[in-house]
């Protein structure tokens, strides 16, 4: 599954700057809200679904690696976030899905290693 | 200087989930009887209760510090410590603006009581006080720092409401005067576990919402029972110092008057 994929069937908007997302592919993810939950139990290269917009999402996904960090319920972060995560090269997504519909449908694409 | 033994985080009966025994009187007396002159009333998103224990300490030996437990948008729980009945005001206007108007239903969260300084009942408090307010974690802390206050994360040890377990680590570039962690740990625990504490100061406190957890660890050695002079201390600069003490001595454990014997107790920098 391509992130390009994900972004187009979940409908997803992207908050930084847009790039060519058809070649990053994602097999993992994780959904929690507490950032040291996260630090633990994420893998790299995968995506995490989160309400949590403080700007510390943008240093736990660039620590991780993580492709995409996907934050939900229009939660959306301040811009300084979008800034930082912009140039830490992470790619943040927004949804005012709730996390439980977006894991759904991720499970359902497919996406379903932890 | 003077030695301040200090508990920085004290409910009253206004916190839903402190008990019933909370009330301006007991605690008063309950601190002067374990040796505590320096405390800090700090209920969830609310101060209504903080000029009554005020005013049960006048004329006694301890000094009340106005404070909060606010609840910013993460969930993160932060000690907000002021010197005036006057800036917690300002900050409580500012919280009563954040906070979701959402009723709070007693049998579910407990009882939110304003009483007056004698204990008896005034008023209940409407709003669910459980709740998070729409500031972030920067945007309290600026703010109550800007008032003069001092914005100390909570029970950062803790597995919910805590800044390291929700947030991962401690933010860039937040005035933060120090952070609190439980009784569960020791200080040198604490900056090892977490080593993204770095070298923002600690202090420990019993985050009492029942009489029996009034227990004072703090020991502060300053000029005068100020936020600015917490700060020093809490730096342990310009001669002010603090530390935990540690008891030793588990057979005079039940003692209670004797707080500050140095046969009882060992001290533990923070």
């Amino acid at each position: 599954m391509t992130l390009q994929e994900i972004v187009a069937q979940l409908n997803l908007t992207c908050l930084t700057k847009p790039r060519d997302f058809s070649a990053v592919e994602i097999r993992n993810g994780y959904a929690s809200d507490l950032l040291s939950c996260v630090m633990a139990g994420a893998r790299h290269h995968g995506v995490w679904v989160t309400l949590q917009s403080h700007s510390n999402i943008v240093a736990v996904a660039a620590l991780l690696e993580l492709s995409a960090v996907i934050i939900t319920e229009n939660s959306r972060p301040e811009q300084e976030t979008i800034d930082k995560a912009d140039e830490e090269g992470v790619n943040l997504f927004l949804t005012d899905k709730p996390t439980f519909w977006v894991v759904g449908k991720l499970w359902e694409m497919g996406v379903r290693d932890s | 200087m003077q030695v301040y033994v200090a508990e920085l985080h004290v409910h009253t009966v206004l916190s839903p989930c402190a008990e019933v025994e909370m009330i301006p009187p007991l605690i008063v007396r309950t601190a002067l009887e374990r040796g505590i002159n320096l405390l800090a009333i700090t209920d969830h998103n609310a101060s209504a209760n903080v000029e009554a224990v005020m005013r049960a300490a006048q004329g006694s030996a301890l000094t009340v510090l106005p404070g909060m437990e606010v609840q910013t948008r993460e969930e993160v729980h932060m000690l907000c410590l002021f010197d005036t009945l006057e800036q917690l005001a300002d900050w409580q206007q500012q919280v009563d603006a954040h906070l979701p108007d959402l009723e709070n239903d007693a049998d579910l969260f407990g009882e939110q009581f304003v009483v007056d300084e004698t204990g008896e009942f005034v008023r209940r408090e409407r709003r669910l006080l459980l709740a998070s307010t729409q500031m972030t974690l920067e945007e309290a802390a600026t703010r109550v720092h800007v008032l003069g206050g001092l914005a100390i994360p909570a029970h950062i040890d803790r597995k919910a409401f805590s800044l390291i377990t929700n947030l991962g680590f401690v933010p860039e570039g937040v005035p933060l005067a120090a952070l609190e962690i439980t009784r569960h740990i020791t200080p040198a625990q604490a900056r090892q576990r977490f080593p993204q504490i770095g070298d923002i100061p600690l202090i420990q406190s019993g985050d009492a919402h029942q009489l029996a957890e009034i227990t004072g660890p703090m020991v502060l050695t300053m000029e005068s029972p100020t936020t600015a002079e917490l700060r020093l201390a809490l730096a342990n600069r310009a001669g002010r110092s603090a530390v935990l003490l540690r008891r030793v001595d588990k057979s005079e454990a039940e003692d209670k008057s004797s707080t500050l014997a140095p046969s009882v107790y060992e001290q533990e920098s923070l």
